[in-house]
């Protein structure tokens, strides 16, 4: 249809354009631009929260390096191809870490000297955030006043409380967890955690200043976006922000297992104890 | 002391200050009387009985039923008990009456408890401990474990030989509780240990979760109507399945890995254990449970206790995180043959 301009134009075709007008007005309003927050809405609980109740796993690279970085070999050249690191974009907000020169310096010592000092490696608790992308499931139940992230690997456990906030009574390698709801996003407090645990295998550290805000938000019937912003003031210079999403395991019979890992590190944690040296099992003969 | 893990003493000394304001609670017996006051049953959201919050699992009962005690199911009262307890013969839930739960809870009188708990302050009254007129844990006339198959008493013999000669030779032959893989008390069926006997009950859509301070383990239970994972995957507590029968959540248990011990009996693949968790007031679930496996003992066991609501909170047991025990104990083995 053409709109005629000019002299000859009537009442009813100003009218018209005026409607046009407005109509694309308000279907431009509607068409989310890239700049908005995703307008989705996540099913609700009974109590009228938004369901994030699920078994989720982050599909990433973080826990070789939060940070950008290409693929390499691993510490045990006996493994070859198979244990090595992938290449990953990185999950840190703006790319690199904000550290101190000292901490800087101690992250690489920590990196050459991995297999000895990684807490992975002893099947220690990953702590917060690291938990929530170490390559295995979590599972989040949501209770009334209490939000329980179970977490495959270790068997690590918080319950993260949601009721007034309260004081931890002594730091712990999972921290202390009071959350709120902010919208459709859960978010928790993460105080009193230890100075054991690392950010990811390329020795990533934090003191036992460390501060976690994390933010869960549904983003799609599966997916999760997750955000874990982190203030450590004795090891970085100012605050910074990881953010993933985190998928939904969709496998119908989709469950937490066992990763109960202490076995699997007696030998490289006790084994220069044993009296009979471990036959056939060595790492590098 | 075997293990040592400071911030677990910090915690047991907080737990026990905690513990102490809510000890003088009185709870309801095993055989529920009529409650004073009108309780409805608290309800989740989704309509199921609330069975959330922090509970403790510590007892004023032993597992099994002190021989003198004979059939006897139930004291009269409280009169009753502690009369029983004075008269009992010596070396028999003395000092202290049968209340000492530590002991009790392990019927092998092995290491259930490795520390002094009065050095932590974690004696008698400083444990919200459910009241119970039950004389023991196991119910029925005779009120113990049944008798070991002569198969699972072979295995355990040839267990005990193999452990008398290796025990020392390297980590993976201490006990799982020394590795902190399982102390066999987390169950299922969950029983209570000398110390640290939390728990925490969440409810989520379609799961329970239990977490128990003891070693920081968790049941993750489907309440969705799935079956039993694979038999192909065994597990240190078990493959459980739950569903709601009226107001009592019945978890079904299979799949245990084979080295899991409950009360001195090694399970088998046949073992299957069912629980009963119902609330039964506002402080109390009553906790049910039947051990049903023919390789391993004669008959099916079942046993009876209440958890009581405490103000929590479940601290982190970081068992194998703070476990220098493992590496001093080897080293001083390796020590010692040194100098033979």
């Amino acid at each position: 249809m053409q709109i005629q301009s000019g002299k000859g134009r009537s009442r009813w075709a100003n009218w018209v354009i005026v409607g046009m007008a407005g109509a694309g007005l308000l279907s431009l309003a509607v068409l989310p631009t890239p700049a908005q927050a995703p307008a989705y809405k996540a099913p609700r609980t009974k109590d009228g929260k938004a369901n994030l109740n699920g078994i989720w796993q982050a599909m990433n690279e973080a826990n070789w390096d939060i940070r950008p970085h290409a693929a390499y070999a691993g510490p045990v050249y006996t493994l070859g191809a198979a244990y090595s690191a992938p290449a990953g974009l990185g999950v840190v907000e703006g790319g690199d870490l904000p550290y101190k020169p000292e901490a800087a310096a101690k992250q690489k010592q920590n990196f050459a000297d991995r297999l000895k000092l990684d807490p992975e490696i002893k099947c220690y608790m990953a702590g917060v955030p690291r938990s929530t992308y170490l390559p295995y499931p979590f599972q989040i139940i949501q209770g009334t006043g209490t939000v329980m992230i179970v977490y495959e690997y270790a068997g690590a456990v918080r319950v993260v409380n949601m009721g007034a906030p309260t004081k931890a009574p002594a730091d712990s390698w999972m921290g202390w967890s009071n959350g709120h709801w902010d919208g459709d996003s859960l978010v928790v407090d993460v105080t009193s955690l230890n100075d054991q645990t690392w950010f990811d295998r390329a020795g990533d550290w934090h003191s036992d200043a460390l501060h976690v805000i994390e933010r869960y938000t549904p983003i799609g019937p599966d997916a999760l976006q997750y955000e874990a912003t982190i203030d450590d003031p004795k090891v970085f210079t100012r605050q910074w922000k990881m953010s993933m999403p985190l998928y939904r395991r969709l496998e119908k019979n989709a469950q937490l297992l066992e990763y109960k890992c202490v076995e699997f590190a007696e030998e490289v944690m006790y084994g220069h104890l044993r009296k009979q040296p471990m036959e056939g099992k060595g790492d590098s003969k | 002391m075997r293990r040592q893990n400071l911030t677990t003493l910090f915690a047991l000394a907080a737990v026990t200050m905690l513990s102490s304001v809510v000890s003088a609670q009185s709870q309801v017996n095993a055989k529920p009387a009529p409650p004073a006051k009108a309780w409805t049953m608290p309800r989740t959201p989704d309509g199921k009985p609330d069975l959330q919050g922090v509970y403790s699992n510590a007892q004023t009962i032993p597992v099994a039923r002190p021989a003198y005690l004979g059939a006897k199911e139930f004291y009269t009262d409280e009169t009753d008990k502690e009369a029983s307890a004075k008269a009992a013969p010596a070396g028999r839930g003395g000092r202290g009456g049968p209340a000492r739960a530590g002991v009790a809870a392990n019927p092998e009188g092995g290491l259930a408890v490795h520390y002094d708990n009065s050095q932590f302050g974690l004696g008698g009254s400083s444990i919200t401990r459910a009241a119970s007129l039950r004389t023991s844990i196991i119910t029925g006339p005779e009120g113990r474990v049944p008798p070991l198959t002569p198969a699972a008493q072979k295995l355990l013999a040839d267990r005990r030989a193999y452990q008398q000669v290796h025990q020392w030779d390297s980590a993976q032959n201490r006990p799982l509780a020394e590795r902190c893989i399982t102390w066999g008390f987390e169950g299922p069926p969950m029983m209570p240990v000398g110390y640290n006997s939390t728990l925490e009950i969440v409810q989520g859509k379609g799961y329970v979760g239990i977490v128990q301070e003891m070693i920081h383990d968790t049941r993750v239970i489907p309440t969705d109507g799935r079956p039993h994972g694979p038999a192909e995957i065994k597990r240190w507590m078990g493959d459980s399945v739950g569903h709601w029968e009226g107001d009592t959540l019945v978890v079904e248990t299979v799949n245990y890995n084979p080295l899991v011990m409950v009360q001195g009996g090694p399970l088998s693949d046949a073992a299957k254990v069912t629980e009963r968790f119902t609330r039964v007031d506002a402080n109390t679930v009553q906790y049910q449970f039947t051990v049903d496996d023919p390789k391993t003992w004669v008959k099916p066991f079942s046993g009876e206790y209440n958890m009581v609501h405490i103000d929590g909170p479940v601290y982190e047991y970081a068992c194998h995180e703070g476990n220098y025990g493992m590496a001093n104990n080897l080293s001083g083995e390796r020590a010692t043959e040194k100098k033979k």
